[in-house]
């Protein structure tokens, strides 16, 4: 299939706090086509997971505003209703959580929990044990049948995270969207997770969402890169391009910062200063600019350009920081 | 889950030996004794130290302890001194049992389900006008003493609108069962009401707040983004999850039925347990007391085993194997 599965035009995001609104994501673009996975980067409070949950329809609505145009499909989310949220999540979209033992109900069978991804779209449908048992195989768990009636706590960190796959795929969404899929497990489970994403991925010509902050899983997993700082892209490029010419001077600090880039006996780097609250994001600057020491008053506090600057086709980056920095090659 | 069960009942053999002692020294404690008060003052004190050594009460307290313990293992409980002269202990208690239980039963499923019904609905709307109203009213419950409360849910129903009688069990021996069971409903919900309003309060706060922390867990949002609506994620999520800390506490409240009836009982002259362990209480009738506090402490005891059974059963993650 050709065309766009999820474009996101122009999507901000506020929260209200104390009676305020405060920006936590300004005028965000991203797009992903079918079978494509697109990796979203940044620390944490960067609005990675904010932008997930907006397209899954999960903020409070009470207490937080999304505007601009998110569209699945060429279906606008953006002002559906509860309701009609309720009947797309789930089936068009299916989504990975984190931690896979506090986002299983602890008191409900695996198989029910799995079950119930199904009859809540399908109350007639007839064989729900049978497509919830293919389910559990398609994850790679062999013993389907004793894993299908034991509780969460019963099982390992790896096949709790399969269970949530298990759960995200019971549909057959054109979109999978994976927040840290990979965070909460040991090293050696990540790599086979990562694999099971990659292969369903394939299987079913689904696009995925990866929301990370591990840049060893986005050389692996992703096609296109999206860095965000404070609520902003600062960087977008496909995945060769980011990794082999970053531009922006964040992008550069973040893989200067991922450990498994430095040699042993190297010190790691570590980024200075921290995320801005989001009382303090003026969103007219390039925010990420006050946490370079050297860098004189003028240079930081000068505005930018709302619009990404296209590096070459494909690679766009935020502000002109990039084209005044002399980096060394060798990172 | 059954050799769970038979190591606790194991365990409570020595609870209940300890029990009872502390319950025999405790009665034996209190001053005075049944002869006292109870005849006239002119009375030779010869007389009163014959009456007291015919009753056993002149021996050490643990030659009598053995002795009394010598009975209720046979099922003899003693004979009422004062209460009610010259009856078997157990035949009084046989008679009050029966109003006490049903009250009790009446005041728990109320609880129940008044505190679930309000936390569920002020959870359901947390921050807005029906919250706070049922947080005012479950305050003020708690604030006020429970005897004031009594009275005015007395004055209430009974005098200003009167739907409930004012007395009595409604209990007649020569009926049959099933009239004096329908009967008895009318005379038991007033005080059982009223006991329910009362221990409301402290289960709806615990249970809106539980509500309240589970609904921003984890696997509420799984729930969302399966596309379960909200109002189902409450019922088949987020309420069992809450419930579970209060559902061990459920077989406990079996132990507060003798309790919470000492004051309605008086109070709504109800003449069941609790208000024979005042009448006991204050002619000193000792095979009276110790029977009932011995039966308290049964009570007690089964209600532990009950809310270890109750958490075993919601809870896999308790379960031993």
């Amino acid at each position: 299939m050709d065309g766009k599965l999820l474009e996101a035009k122009n999507v901000s995001v506020d929260f209200r706090i104390d009676g305020q609104y405060q920006t936590a994501i300004h005028k965000l673009n991203i797009s992903i086509k079918h079978g494509e996975v697109v990796a979203l980067v940044g620390e944490s409070g960067s609005g990675k997971s904010t932008f997930a949950m907006s397209v899954m329809g999960l903020h409070n609505s009470d207490q937080t505003r999304v505007t601009g145009s998110i569209k699945l499909n060429d279906n606008e989310l953006i002002g559906l209703s509860e309701r009609q949220f309720d009947a797309y999540r789930g089936v068009s979209v299916g989504m990975i959580f984190q931690d896979p033992l506090s986002s299983l109900n602890p008191l409900m069978k695996i198989g029910d929990q799995i079950a119930e991804a199904i009859t809540v779209h399908d109350k007639q449908s007839k064989k729900v044990k049978q497509r919830v048992q293919k389910l559990i195989s398609d994850v790679g768990i062999v013993d389907v049948q004793r894993v299908s009636q034991q509780y969460p706590h019963e099982l390992s960190g790896g096949m709790r995270q399969r269970v949530m796959i298990a759960i995200a795929l019971a549909n057959e969404p054109d979109l999978i969207i994976a927040d840290e899929p990979t965070t909460a497990l040991d090293a050696t489970i990540q790599a086979q997770i990562l694999d099971l994403i990659k292969e369903i991925q394939q299987k079913k010509n689904a696009g995925i969402l990866l929301i990370t902050h591990d840049l060893g899983v986005v050389a692996e997993m992703a096609d296109t890169v999206t860095v965000m700082y404070a609520g902003q892209i600062v960087e977008q490029a496909r995945v060769s391009d980011l990794f082999n010419h970053p531009k922006h001077p964040y992008t550069r600090s973040l893989l200067r910062a991922d450990p498994s880039e430095v040699n042993s006996g190297d010190e790691l780097y570590a980024i200075p200063g921290t995320v801005p609250a989001l009382k303090d994001m003026d969103h007219s600057k390039d925010l990420f600019l006050k946490r370079v020491p050297w860098l004189d008053k003028a240079e930081v506090e000068a505005t930018v350009d709302e619009k990404l600057q296209k590096v070459s086709d494909g690679h766009y980056v935020r502000g002109n920081a990039w084209q005044n920095f002399e980096f060394l090659e060798d990172l | 889950m059954w050799r769970t069960i038979l190591r606790r009942v194991l365990i409570m053999i020595p609870q209940l030996i300890l029990v009872s002692i502390l319950i025999f020294m405790l009665a034996q404690l209190m001053p005075g004794d049944p002869f006292y008060g109870s005849l006239n003052p002119n009375s030779d004190p010869a007389t009163i130290a014959r009456m007291r050594h015919a009753a056993g009460l002149d021996l050490p307290w643990y030659q009598q302890y053995v002795k009394w313990v010598g009975n209720v293992i046979h099922g003899d409980l003693g004979t009422s001194y004062v209460v009610n002269k010259g009856w078997t202990v157990t035949r009084i208690i046989g008679q009050r049992i029966w109003p006490t239980l049903s009250m009790g039963i009446i005041a728990a499923v109320l609880t129940y389900v008044l505190s679930i019904s309000q936390a569920l609905l002020a959870a359901r709307n947390e921050n807005k006008i029906i919250d706070r109203i049922l947080i005012v009213w479950n305050t003020m419950t708690s604030a006020v003493p429970s005897f004031v409360f009594y009275f005015v849910m007395m004055v209430l129903f009974v005098y200003i609108i009167p739907i409930f009688p004012s007395s009595g069990t409604g209990i007649d021996d020569t009926q049959s069962f099933t009239t004096n069971f329908f009967s008895n409903l009318r005379y038991a919900f007033l005080p059982a009401l009223t006991i329910a309003v009362f221990s409301t309060n402290s289960i709806f706060q615990y249970l809106r707040s539980n509500l309240l922390d589970q609904q921003a867990q984890d696997y509420v949002r799984t729930a969302r983004a399966k596309g379960v609506q909200i109002k189902d994620v409450f019922r088949k999520h987020i309420l069992r999850n809450a419930f579970l800390p209060i559902a061990s506490g459920i077989g406990y409240s079996i132990t507060g039925i003798l309790g919470g009836a000492i004051f309605a009982e008086t109070v709504f002259g109800y003449p069941g347990l609790g208000a024979l362990f005042v009448q006991a209480l204050s002619g000193r009738d000792y095979t009276v007391i110790t029977a009932l506090m011995l039966l308290q402490g049964v009570l007690a005891l089964l209600g532990g085993l009950l809310s270890d059974i109750i958490s075993a059963w919601v809870d896999p993650r308790v379960r031993v194997k």
